[in-house]
């Protein structure tokens, strides 16, 4: 018994928050990965991109709900999404036309569009904050839960609850089909080869009649769905403020880089290691030694490895230990 | 073009030279964090304060006939150098008292930079961490409201009564949050009770399942949230029910308003706490008279807001001056006995008796008795939030 309740508590407070956030986050770091590869630069607006996609679906859920239209237990932002990620694509070809091509045609240094990305980044954190206010804004509807811990408790008669959120199931089925049809399209359709290859060799894929401006259009129009999904899936499971957006900045580029900048099996990996390694060492263990340790070794200490306030102290640590080891990342990405 | 431009220029300044010169205007700043974590508590309480404005106004009886002009004026809550801008713009726009400001460590960046050295008087109706009794003021500063030191010894009586043994204790990382939380955890544990954790959280995060992880491992009967009720305070308790940690939380001042079970839902029914505030006469009035000016004069700190204003008012008409430093030695004198008692709706009446000599004991809307360094002896009102709805379930 003591075990179940120890893997119960386990569960409720590290396994599926974890697994939730890492599902975010990969989703995120998919899009910076995909940026630098074929890109080839950090796009440092990400997080303000997700930001702006998310403010569309959070404005048009709004408007669904003032007419009645909802999805009865899933939330109402499922049926915006879509609109959402036209928004955001729309916006981000615009900026790509008006900013980055420009760039492009000079054939100017990855250096030089990390600083312009950074342009684009505080003039979209205007944007969003002119248009829907730099406070917290709630969207979520629906059933909140799956099931509650007071629920389980209930049910099952153990001492831990294990509360399950719809949007944490959501985040994580979401990413799921999310990361199969993006490997589906960059691995079988022609679309996405030619995209590989020019990520691989810009100047062959020139040669083998790929034309470059269609396959910077479609990485933009990726990066801009992958951009609202996943800001959309962090705004129903947590909440949306502008600032947090622009702050998550740091765990994808994290993310991204660990797991082996401008791969994408390496954001994902990279995404769930960031996530975990947060949620871990923030943690107070004494709950779960407390089931698992025989009475005399029970801890009285929280056996918490570091306060929570460190929590973007843990990405940076990561992020150093990867770069100084593994400046490749663990799976093997690019490096320039 | 140009000269026409120079001569609107200088009609502009002559015009605001003139109205400067005006003595039959009052002129008083109102400090508050008008945006922020208690942005939904400082709108009412700015009405309440200019309620009393409106009310001498008309009455036409201070000073033969001033006109009170309410100035507000934002401190973002946690943000001291809006707030110290702010007030010096105040001062420069000629105000002749600031009730301000709202949160804690804006009021003590106020006072120390900008109240001090201009001398200018200040009443904060809301401020209550204990290190303002001691903060070096000379003798400028006062509060309608209670020092959290009285806060932690009521809170601590509370939990006892309702047979609470062990508390876990989180509070906003800032002056008031953690002068709240240090009161709470020593009248506690003075009591007898157990203080599992005492952990800090951050304002303005999307995730506080990491926090509610800490603080759900130390465990403890109930979860204490000395935090904001439009911040970090709401996201803590929304985690705790998520991860099903605990079911009742208590709720000190700073968590206690309307917006608190809009934001939580039904979950939050049975949480219980309380907030500085008065029974009887004083607040049944300013109730009525509140609804009547539209406002709901039940939001937190809303009669103190009224009361810093008449305070103010009374004591320049006490002292027959709205010079800060004339009419300072006056306030203690209006707001305690001995006297006639004068409640809310009744200014009219007080600057009557004060104009005739005599003496008043200023009661309003919060049982107004200033002690100690100036601030309020403080009464509290019990609350328990009951069917999404914040009721008062007793005074102490």
């Amino acid at each position: 018994m003591d075990f179940l309740n120890a893997i119960v508590a386990l569960a409720n407070y590290v396994l599926i928050p974890g697994i939730a956030y890492g599902s975010q986050l990969a989703i995120g770091a998919l899009g910076v990965t995909l940026v630098y590869g074929i890109l080839r630069f950090s796009n440092f607006a990400h997080g303000d991109t997700m930001a702006f996609g998310t403010m569309i679906v959070i404005l048009l859920t709004w408007w669904l709900q003032s007419l009645g239209i909802n999805l009865g237990p899933l939330p109402t932002a499922l049926i915006a999404l879509p609109v959402g990620i036209l928004g955001c694509i729309g916006m981000v070809l615009l900026t790509d036309r008006l900013v980055y091509r420009f760039y492009r045609e000079q054939k100017a240094k990855p250096v030089i569009l990390v600083i312009v990305s950074m342009g684009v980044m505080f003039i979209m954190n205007g944007v969003v904050r002119l248009i829907i206010g730099p406070d917290d804004q709630s969207f979520a509807d629906g059933e909140r839960f799956i099931i509650s811990a007071r629920d389980f408790k209930n049910m099952t008669g153990l001492a831990e609850g294990l509360g399950i959120r719809t949007t944490q199931v959501l985040t994580v089925v979401t990413a799921v089909i999310v990361v199969a049809l993006l490997f589906w399209f960059l691995n079988k359709t022609r679309a996405g080869k030619s995209m590989r290859a020019y990520s691989d060799n810009e100047d062959l894929a020139l040669l083998s009649g790929i034309n470059p401006e269609r396959v910077v259009m479609l990485t933009w129009i990726i990066v801009a769905a992958l951009a609202t999904i996943a800001g959309t899936l962090y705004g129903l499971d947590k909440s949306f403020k502008p600032f947090t957006y622009f702050q998550l900045l740091l765990p994808i580029f994290a993310s991204a880089v660990v797991g082996g900048i401008g791969n994408p099996l390496g954001a994902i990996a990279g995404g769930f290691v960031i996530a975990f390694s947060e949620v871990t060492i923030t943690y107070a263990w004494k709950k779960v030694l407390v089931y698992l340790m025989p009475e005399p070794l029970e801890p009285s200490g929280l056996v918490q490895l570091m306060s929570t306030d460190y929590k973007f102290a843990v990405s940076f640590v990561i992020l150093l230990i990867v770069l100084l080891f593994k400046p490749t990342g663990l799976f093997k990405g690019q490096s320039t | 073009m140009k000269k026409m431009l120079m001569a609107s220029t200088a009609a502009a300044l002559v015009a605001t030279g003139a109205i400067a010169a005006d003595t039959d205007e009052v002129k008083l700043g109102i400090l508050f964090g008008f945006t922020g974590p208690i942005e939904s508590l400082t709108g009412p309480m700015a009405s309440g304060a200019e309620l009393a404005m409106t009310e001498v106004t008309d009455s036409g009886k201070l000073l033969g006939g001033a006109k009170v002009v309410p100035m507000r004026a934002d401190t973002g809550c946690i943000d001291s150098g809006l707030a110290t801008s702010n007030a010096e713009r105040l001062i420069a726009d000629g105000i002749s008292g600031l009730i301000g400001a709202a949160c804690s460590g804006a009021t003590g960046a106020v006072l120390q930079n900008v109240a001090v050295p201009n001398g200018m008087v200040m009443i904060s109706p809301s401020s209550t961490s204990p290190g303002l009794s001691t903060m070096d003021d000379n003798g400028l500063f006062f509060r309608t409201a209670p020092s959290d030191a009285r806060e932690g010894a009521v809170m601590a009586e509370i939990l006892m009564e309702r047979g609470v043994n062990s508390i876990a204790l989180t509070y906003t990382n800032n002056d008031f949050g953690k002068g709240l939380s240090d009161a709470i955890e020593t009248s506690f544990k003075e009591l007898g009770g157990e203080v599992t954790i005492v952990a800090a959280h951050e304002d303005g995060k999307a995730d506080y399942s990491a926090e509610v992880g800490a603080l759900a491992s130390a465990g403890g009967d109930i979860l204490v949230v000395a935090g904001y009720l439009d911040q970090g305070g709401a996201g803590i308790i929304k985690a705790a029910l998520d991860a099903g940690a605990w079911d009742v939380f208590g709720l000190p001042n700073g968590m206690v308003g309307d917006s608190l079970p809009e934001t939580i839902g039904p979950d939050l029914d049975g949480s219980y706490g309380q907030i500085p505030g008065a029974e009887g006469k004083g607040i049944e009035t300013f109730s009525k008279m509140a609804t009547d000016a539209g406002f709901e004069g039940g939001s937190s700190y809303a009669p103190e807001s009224y009361d810093a204003a008449a305070l103010f008012m009374l004591a320049m008409q006490a002292a027959d001056s709205t010079d800060p430093a004339v009419y300072v030695s006056k306030i203690l004198e209006v707001a305690n006995a001995p006297g006639e008692k004068i409640y809310p709706g009744e200014l009219g009446k007080a600057l009557d008796l004060l104009r005739d000599g005599q003496d008043i004991d200023y009661v309003g809307g919060s049982a107004v008795e200033l002690i100690g360094p100036g601030e309020s002896a403080g009464s509290y009102r019990m609350i328990e939030i009951i069917e999404g709805k914040v009721e008062t379930v007793g005074f102490k």
